[in-house]
């Protein structure tokens, strides 16, 4: 069971990612960004990191990155999809989640732990967590607001898929606990099958105590459970 | 042929920039401002065999990555 870690150039979280999911047992490799072949890979993570530079726009050029048709041909096929950060902000603009990440409200870099509460199960991302569940885990990043069209965000709420949102400690939903602005706090989303999701916060900086906070650990353990019931041979 | 594309964010979605510009606009006593958008300008010398074909062509390139229709409309002209 190989999971594919996928490398564009300036991605900089992917030793991050591997090592957390080597901490969780589970193992992975890291891919170029110009490979079409992942039938191997039981499941894919698109780290975080400014790929491509981010230039025109966060994960804009990424998209057509030639990896990227393979990876939606695994996320059609069911297998577990994520993207975290510059990742999360790739599958939207590759049209595998909806929305968009635009700049903080504050115009500045948070780069700080922030609390997020479980709001559904029903995701590789948080299939092994609990529904109220309150999560410390690091958040890096400037172009952090998550903003959809209308009819796009009315469904996320209404289908259950938006996964987590920026609380305070005791895990309310406030404006003041939502560091970037993100429309309704959100801060973790899935597509309708749940195979697919993407979070802003980095869960791969959160897995070990020593670190200031394992609580990571739920999140990247739910995709590996989904990435070990693919069972794709390495 | 010279194509301007100006691209800039919907309007109702939040636009962190133009808010904090209009404030400092405000501040300095330009109390008549509203609504300030920020957005891009990018340019590009086209070969085309006229200036329709190269705007729809153009048009077709910010639909699939010059500009991400979720978030941002656009306008493109030919301007030299």
């Amino acid at each position: 069971m190989t999971v594919a870690v996928i490398v564009f150039p300036g991605t900089n979280c992917e030793h991050d990612v591997v090592h957390a999911l080597g901490v969780l047992g589970c193992h992975a490799e890291l891919v170029w960004h110009k490979e079409t072949d992942l039938a191997g890979a039981s499941g894919v993570v698109l780290p975080g990191g400014f790929a491509h530079g981010d230039y025109l726009r966060t994960g804009a050029i990424a998209r057509f990155s030639p990896v990227m048709t393979e990876v939606a041909r695994l996320a059609e096929l069911g297998r577990p999809v994520l993207g975290v950060c510059n990742g999360f902000q790739i599958l939207c603009e590759a049209g595998l989640l909806p929305g968009a990440l635009v700049a903080n409200r504050s115009l500045r870099f948070i780069c700080r732990p922030v609390h997020l509460r479980v709001e559904s199960t029903g995701s590789v991302l948080t299939a092994a967590a609990t529904i109220g569940d309150v999560l410390r885990i690091p958040l890096n990043s400037y172009q952090g607001g998550f903003v959809a069209p209308a009819p796009d965000l009315a469904a996320l709420e209404e289908e259950g898929r938006v996964m987590l949102r920026y609380c305070d400690p005791d895990g309310a939903v406030t404006d003041t606990a939502n560091p970037n602005g993100s429309t309704g706090a959100i801060a973790a989303i899935a597509n309708p099958a749940g195979n697919v999701a993407g979070l802003m916060p980095h869960p791969e900086r959160a897995v070990e105590a020593i670190l200031g906070s394992s609580d990571g650990a739920v999140l990247l353990g739910s995709f590996v459970a989904a990435a070990v019931a693919v069972g794709v041979a390495p | 042929m010279r194509v301007r594309v100006g691209i800039t964010r919907r309007s109702g979605l939040s636009d962190p920039e133009g808010v904090e510009t209009q404030r400092a606009l405000s501040d300095l006593g330009y109390t008549e401002v509203s609504d300030v958008h920020f957005g891009r300008i990018i340019t590009l010398e086209v070969e085309a065999s006229d200036p329709t074909d190269a705007v729809r062509r153009v048009e077709e390139m910010c639909a699939r990555l010059l500009a991400n229709p979720v978030i941002e409309v656009y306008t493109v002209e030919v301007v030299g």
